[in-house]
């Protein structure tokens, strides 16, 4: 009976949590009018802003994809002086508020940072461009892959690599053919993550590129301008196109697992 | 003797709080060499180095007289089979068996008629389709076995491949591996903690202790003349004996030179035995009792190793028996006085062996 009783108690506490966050999403989701999302959808910079903030997204994943990957198999594989630090230095992004990202990406990535005078040179720029959104992505939800890609990598043992090694298999082959693709749903999991979490950036973007629009930063400006009504039908399409793919891709991320 | 394929010399080795030094250990092509010692020799690490999976500090490395100190383990062309088998559990037992094979380019045909090869010859044929994850624990050391024997390695290197069986599968798989190296004669380091294993399959032994070899010598040689009081301990004190048994079913009589043993094993043909020294009975006059065994010798040396005694007695052969210091001192034991030395039929181990 008292197993009972503080199961009871703990799915009451938990159900507390989990209305908080349901409520408000369907909230929105029901309290527009049909008509409304039907205008809001054909309305091109709605379109636009969310076709931007899926590809900036996507372009950030891919670039923590070819450089975070190979740094997790390093934090997985090897010991070495300062690699506590290197750790550290990844996770703060996450502790960090992201506007001071912003001020930060701003400094370095600006018309007058270092960086943003070299990629200037040849033609990119970072203030107020498409750059300037994927690398805001990029900074901020980099942890979310390069820490699931370290712990699949971590989770393969060192001995199947040794024994690809003694089977005739390069480094790079031992790597490609076993730890990759044991390690593969882990860095499928996080990359599915990181895309996610970009998608939701806000805070860095408004201060390195508010034009041209990721939905995020045209929902906040509509509600600025317009008030609640206009904003919530973008709301609505935000949310629910983001649940969608989400949903979508931890489906197939699910099914590969067979 | 063929040539000398490989050789070790002088090797050390540091990982992590772990030693290795002076390692010096040899294998003429197709031996089977047993390198025999306790938890935490440091045997996994001699295996890994000289399957060039850890960088020795000095020292080296020979293999057909080539040095491979600094070769990359993947040039090597060592097979490597870990105690649990390490099969990659995304591929199946086929691609595992292919495994090396692809990784040396080799054409598709020749890597089909290649793994068929090697299932037949390890009587895997009937589960090349499957995962590792849903094999036995017998099935995984042998595709372990065979996709490290695909390679046709120069050396083969076993990491304990028995222990982690069951009984049962464990005897199988030990008469799997002997036929399997008559068959194929691939000169092979098998590395055991288990002393009658290392009897049963190996040519000759290497005992490990504490990071460096104690003792290295044919088996025999090795239990009859141990080097140290650790090799004494581990592998010397005890009664082992190779033999023919005969005899109808159930009881059977194990020959040693003459001397014949009652024993109770099903086993017929050439063998091993081995009895403890505890199970043995000194008097000094002929027993009646339920022994079935009592044999008449000398004694021939009395070693005081502390707690216990062993006393020899040679029937032939010689038989290592333990008694305690008070009945030594009671029976009055000397070397030299004729005894009897009894034990029951079911205290004899009888154990099939190369």
């Amino acid at each position: 009976m008292r197993a009972f009783g503080m199961k009871a108690g703990f799915a009451l506490l938990g159900g507390a949590l989990l209305l908080f966050i349901a409520w408000p999403l369907a909230r929105t989701i029901f309290s527009s009018s049909p008509t409304g999302l039907w205008e809001t959808i054909l309305d091109p910079q709605v379109r636009g802003a969310i076709g931007l903030t899926f590809y900036a997204s996507a372009i950030a994943t891919v670039i923590a994809l070819l450089t975070g990957v190979p740094l997790a198999y390093l934090l997985a594989r090897h010991d070495f002086p300062g690699k506590g630090l290197i750790e550290g230095l990844i996770d703060i992004p996450i502790v960090v508020p992201h506007t001071a990202v912003g001020i930060a990406l701003l400094l370095v990535f600006g018309r007058s940072g270092a960086l943003g005078k070299a990629f200037g040179a040849i033609g990119v720029r970072f203030v107020s461009s498409v750059p300037g959104i994927v690398i805001a992505m990029l900074f901020v939800s980099m942890p979310f892959l390069v820490n699931a890609a370290r712990d699949g990598f971590a989770g393969v043992d060192i001995r199947l690599e040794r024994a690809a090694r003694t089977l005739g298999a390069g480094p790079w082959t031992a790597f490609r053919r076993v730890a990759l693709p044991l390690a593969g749903r882990s860095i499928l999991s996080g990359t599915i993550l990181m895309w996610a979490r970009g998608l939701s950036e806000f805070g860095a973007i408004v201060i390195l590129a508010y034009h041209p629009m990721v939905a995020p930063v045209l929902l906040y400006q509509r509600f600025e301008s317009y008030g609640l009504d206009y904003a919530r039908p973008v709301a609505v399409w935000i949310i629910l196109s983001s649940l969608a793919v989400f949903v979508a891709l931890r489906t197939v991320a699910g099914r590969r697992k067979g | 003797m063929s040539a000398e394929r490989l050789a070790v010399h002088g090797l050390g080795l540091k990982a992590g709080e772990f030693k290795l030094y002076g390692i010096d250990l040899s294998a003429t092509g197709g031996e089977y060499l047993v390198l025999l010692g306790p938890t935490g020799a440091g045997k996994t690490v001699l295996l890994e180095a000289i399957a060039g999976l850890r960088r020795p500090t000095g020292g080296r490395i020979l293999l057909d007289g080539r040095d491979i100190t600094s070769t990359a383990p993947e040039r090597r062309g060592i097979g490597f089979l870990y105690q649990d088998h390490a099969l990659f559990p995304h591929l199946t037992v086929a691609e595992n068996i292919a495994f090396g094979l692809r990784a040396r380019r080799i054409p598709r045909d020749e890597v089909r008629t290649r793994v068929k090869e090697i299932a037949h010859l390890l009587r895997i044929e009937g589960i090349l389709p499957r995962r590792p994850g849903s094999l036995s624990g017998g099935e995984k050391q042998r595709v372990g076995l065979g996709r490290a024997l695909a390679i046709a390695p120069r050396l083969l290197l076993l990491d304990e491949p028995l222990s982690a069986l069951d009984p049962e599968t464990r005897e199988g798989l030990q008469g799997e591996l002997l036929r399997v190296h008559r068959s194929l004669r691939t000169t092979t380091v098998h590395v055991t903690h288990d002393f009658e294993e290392a009897i049963s399959l190996g040519d000759r032994m290497a005992v490990m202790d504490r990071g460096t070899i104690v003792q290295e010598g044919r088996s025999e040689e090795v239990f009859r003349r141990p080097a140290s009081p650790f090799v004494a301990r581990f592998v010397g004190a005890r009664n082992v004996f190779s033999g023919i048994v005969t005899g109808e079913a159930g009881e059977a009589v194990f020959s040693i030179d003459g001397t014949e043993i009652v024993t109770v094993t099903e086993i017929r043909g050439p063998a091993h035995l081995s009895i403890r020294p505890e199970e043995i009975l000194i008097s000094r006059a002929a027993l009646r009792s339920s022994a079935r065994n009592c044999l008449p010798g000398r004694i021939i040396e009395i070693a005081d190793r502390g707690t216990v005694v062993y006393v020899t007695v040679d029937v032939p052969p010689e038989f290592t028996c333990a008694v305690t210091r008070r009945s030594l001192a009671e029976m009055d034991l000397r070397v030299g006085m004729e005894v009897f030395i009894s034990f029951k039929a079911s205290a004899v181990h009888v154990f099939k062996g190369g």
